[in-house]
């Protein structure tokens, strides 16, 4: 591939004062080849991008640079010398930086006392604390970032939060600064100050890199590119010289594989969805205006890298998430207020991603977990107590027909693998032959034998009629899977494209945040 | 949920990680006699035989009728009060307000026992019993809708009622409830139709154990085999996962903190209508706290509980017979029973590694 030829040119440019080289690096986790002989190059005085869908390995590479994670081939070199990097504080040393997604701050404590923490000044034996102070604010001042010393952590924006970790990392004299999807938490506005103190960094001759799956941030803060893939560095671009499409192609580029089947008897609308807006956990605005249908005898495939609402999307149709505006029709019937019950009784089941933590209890037997959501209704139950016949009689025609391997319907689910455990969540949710399937992330984790079930299972019920949404990180199972996709990117639904239109350059720049039609750069 | 009662469960897995019938009964025995193994050396170090310490804590405890019926009088209220903590650890609420629900279950009763009737006591003792389970759910009342509603720790909230409840009896005894016949600071006597009835003639042995024993059958029909004790161990092993089966998490954490607190209630009236006949101070030696470890002892398990607290319940009575005995320290006891916890949590370790 030409793309990497130039990479390699670049390269040669070794020796140089300040330069980190990352050669042939290479990191395992068990079978999954997560950094596969991966040369990377980070210069002073250069913002750099590292892109790459969910599992590239962009964060690993970078966990390795940090000491996070220890080398499994491939060696670091810092200005041309090789450096043993086994802790965080090895990286400190070199000064190395990360900001991670999530902040390691105390909330309890003050911006500047988070930003001292571990090397204070001191006057005789207490923290200096307005020695502390004036020191963060003239570091602050220096990279224009905008932040009080005096504030409480826990009581100021994510973003401010985030200001931190960078002043942190500044106050022990990192010069090699590494943020991970640093925009997801940050205001439009927040972003471009975010931006700006990056490129102050990098003028003043420091060295940052930013992982990222967005192009619009992309294109607008970086000097460079490198593209990440499967593990590997598909590519290494100068930003000016480049353009969203062809980073898009080298992100997501593969051979479209063949649609495992086709759907044949599509009819009537079972879920419409009008403007609806939710919020995520945190609180943040993380559904924005979402209109979408999906239809009986059909599978609607949403995709786009994870996070992107993907999740909240889900959540708010099976009634676990309130929405603040919108509205949702199930059928012809509105869904009104989050109530999981009531959603249910309309027809609808949901397979949750989490199938340890959210759709399973792990201590209490197969039998009990089948009935989860119908524990109170006849059979299972008359005049308030259980029964246990009729459960069990009930479980075991469960576990046969789904073929659902455990020692019994007494066994403990907590013992059941991986595969095993999805088929009983499967086995109960599509039990009342629902007429709307949320499958969230339904082969996450499962093997080969173990996804090719999960996929008939759902074509199955496509077949008899019924309409499914399943929401897919794998760009390849998505397109394999799906009659239909609708694509996530920061709250909103970039496009949709049935199995005709599936095209990998359109659904890889709407991934990486380019609008359809008019190639709007939204950031 | 907030993060100290997931902290709390993390802390439990372990114990409710084997849960069943038989390891709920087997792990408190096995984990008793290696207790006493180890105490024994520490007897040995101070130049008391063991064999003689453990032969007295059997004669006082289990060595004639009178030492058998204080043993039960006294396992009475630790079954009571630890079924309430099994009830509310099951469904992940660290009720540590047990000794607080006991007392206000004893003013209730007292109340009912005092001041109404008299009654034929086909419906006096009933009323009175009532009275106390009420007294102790009242009392978690407080803690459970301020966790259902306001996520405020019912840790601490139980903690602290614990104090108000010893206090509230302290003021009545002294005040408006005070027997105006007698120095000491109790009540009256109550109504002969009140108290508890006795099963064994000339001795103190009441219906307190009986009351006991039924709410070990009834506590584990209501865990195992109704719509409630289901729903309880879903919100207790997995709060999301019973959200997301639509389960009323609220409901269930006040109904939980409800029934363990009524449980505790339970025990107050034992005591007070089953032993003293009115209602005074210090009705407790701390049974509600001793009753914490019963229940984990117990492995949160009805019959793993009514083992452990007979086993506590030989040992507290036993312990006055030993440092008569053979003049071992009375700590000695309090030695086993720290010891019988750690045995329990390494029992719990080797078998999570086999």
């Amino acid at each position: 591939m030409e793309l990497s030829s130039i990479m390699e040119q670049e390269a040669r440019l070794t020796g140089q004062d300040g330069i980190v080289e990352m050669r042939g690096i290479v990191k395992r986790f068990g079978d999954l080849i997560a950094n596969d002989h991966v040369d990377l190059e980070i210069r002073p005085g250069e913002v750099l991008g590292l892109l790459g869908e969910n599992g590239a390995g962009k964060t690993t590479l970078m966990r390795v640079l940090y000491g996070i994670y220890s080398l499994d081939g491939g060696e670091i070199r810092v200005n041309g010398q090789p450096v043993d990097i086994r802790s965080p504080a090895d990286a400190i040393e070199l000064g190395i930086g990360m900001i991670h997604q999530k902040f390691l701050v105390v909330p309890t404590m003050t911006v500047a006392e988070n930003v001292v923490l571990g090397a204070e000044p001191t006057n005789g034996a207490l923290l200096d604390r307005g020695f502390a102070e004036r020191q963060v604010q003239e570091l602050a001042s220096r990279y224009g970032i905008l932040v009080n010393p005096k504030a409480k952590v826990g009581r100021v924006s994510l973003g401010e939060q985030q200001c931190t970790e960078i002043l942190k990392a500044l106050y022990r004299k990192a010069d090699l600064l590494i943020l991970d999807e640093p925009t997801t938490v940050l205001t439009p506005r927040q972003m471009d100050e975010l931006f700006d103190t990056l490129r102050k960094m990098a003028a003043d001759g420091g060295k940052v890199v930013i992982i990222t799956h967005k192009l619009p941030e992309v294109l607008a803060v970086t000097d460079r590119v490198v593209v990440l893939r499967d593990g590997k560095v598909v590519g290494s671009y100068k930003t000016q010289e480049t353009n969203e499409r062809e980073l898009a192609i080298a992100m997501v580029g593969r051979e479209l594989r063949p649609v495992i089947s086709v759907a044949k008897n599509v009819r009537g609308t079972v879920l419409k969805m009008e403007g609806i807006s939710a919020r995520n956990d945190e609180g943040t605005l993380s559904l924005k205006s979402v209109s979408m249908e999906a239809r009986a005898g059909e599978i609607l495939g949403v995709g786009g890298i994870g996070g992107n609402g993907q999740r909240e999307l889900v959540e708010v149709i099976a009634g676990l998430r309130p929405t603040e505006s919108g509205r949702i029709m199930i059928r012809d019937r509105e869904l009104r207020g989050a109530d999981p019950r009531r959603v249910r009784a309309m027809g609808v089941c949901y397979v949750p991603a989490d199938r340890h933590g959210m759709g399973t209890v792990g201590p209490l037997s197969v039998a009990e977990n089948l009935i989860l959501q119908r524990h109170a209704e006849a059979p299972f139950s008359r005049r308030m107590f259980l029964r246990h016949s009729q459960i069990r009689a009930f479980a075991e025609g469960l576990v046969a027909s789904y073929d659902i391997h455990c020692q019994g319907v007494d066994a403990q689910t907590r013992t059941l693998s991986g595969g095993n455990l999805q088929r009983l969540v499967l086995a109960r949710e599509l039990s009342g032959e629902p007429d709307l399937i949320l499958a969230e992330y339904p082969t996450r984790g499962l093997d080969i034998a173990a996804t090719e079930y999960v996929h008939q299972v759902l074509q199955a019920q496509r077949d008899r009629g019924a309409a499914v949404v399943t929401v897919l990180s794998d760009l390849d199972e998505l397109l394999q899977l799906s009659d239909r996709v609708v694509i996530m990117y920061e709250g909103h639904i970039m496009g949709e494209l049935s199995q005709e239109e599936f095209d990998i350059e359109r659904i890889g720049l709407m991934m990486a945040g380019i609008a359809e039609s008019k190639a709007e750069v939204r950031i | 949920m907030g993060a100290e009662p997931k902290s709390f469960r993390m802390r439990i897995a372990p114990l409710l990680a084997q849960r069943g019938a038989l390891a709920g009964i087997l792990t408190p025995i096995f984990a008793f006699l290696v207790a006493l193994a180890i105490n024994g050396i520490l007897l040995w170090s101070i130049q008391i035989n063991p064999l003689e310490a453990y032969k007295a804590i059997y004669q006082g405890s289990l060595g004639n009728t009178y030492a058998r019926v204080e043993t039960l009088v006294k396992m009475a209220p630790l079954l009571l009060a630890g079924l309430g903590i099994l009830v509310a650890f099951r469904s992940s609420l660290f009720n540590i307000g047990a000794e607080g629900q006991l007392y206000v279950g004893g003013i209730f009763a007292a109340g009912v026992a005092l001041f109404m009737g008299p009654f034929p006591p086909w419906i006096h003792i009933p009323l009175t019993v009532l009275a106390g389970f009420v007294g102790g759910a009242l009392w978690a009342l407080v803690p459970a809708l301020l966790r259902a509603r306001l996520k405020v720790s019912e840790t601490i909230v139980t903690l602290l009622m614990n104090y108000i409840a010893i206090e509230l009896v302290s003021y009545l005894v002294n005040g408006p409830w005070k027997d105006p016949k007698a120095v000491e600071p109790y009540t009256a006597r109550f109504y002969a139709s009140a108290t508890l009835p006795i099963v064994l003639t000339n001795t103190r042995l009441h219906t307190g154990i009986l009351i006991a024993i039924a709410a070990v059958v009834g506590i584990y029909i209501y865990l195992n085999h109704t719509v409630l004790g289901y729903q309880l161990r879903v919100v207790g092993e997995n709060p999301k996962a019973a959200g997301y089966g639509g389960i009323n998490i609220q409901r269930t954490v006040i109904l939980s903190l409800l029934i363990s607190g009524g449980l505790a209630g339970l025990a107050g009236t034992g005591e007070v209508a089953g032993i003293w006949h009115r209602l005074m101070m210090d009705i407790s030696p701390g049974y509600g706290y001793t009753a914490i470890v019963i229940a984990l002892l117990g492995r949160l398990d009805p019959l793993g509980t009514l083992v452990s607290s007979f086993l506590f319940a030989v040992l507290v009575v036993g312990a006055d017979s030993m440092q008569r005995t053979v003049g071992a320290p009375a700590a000695a006891v309090l030695i086993v029973q720290a010891l019988v916890v750690l045995g329990v949590l390494a029992g719990d370790y080797l078998m999570r590694r086999s």
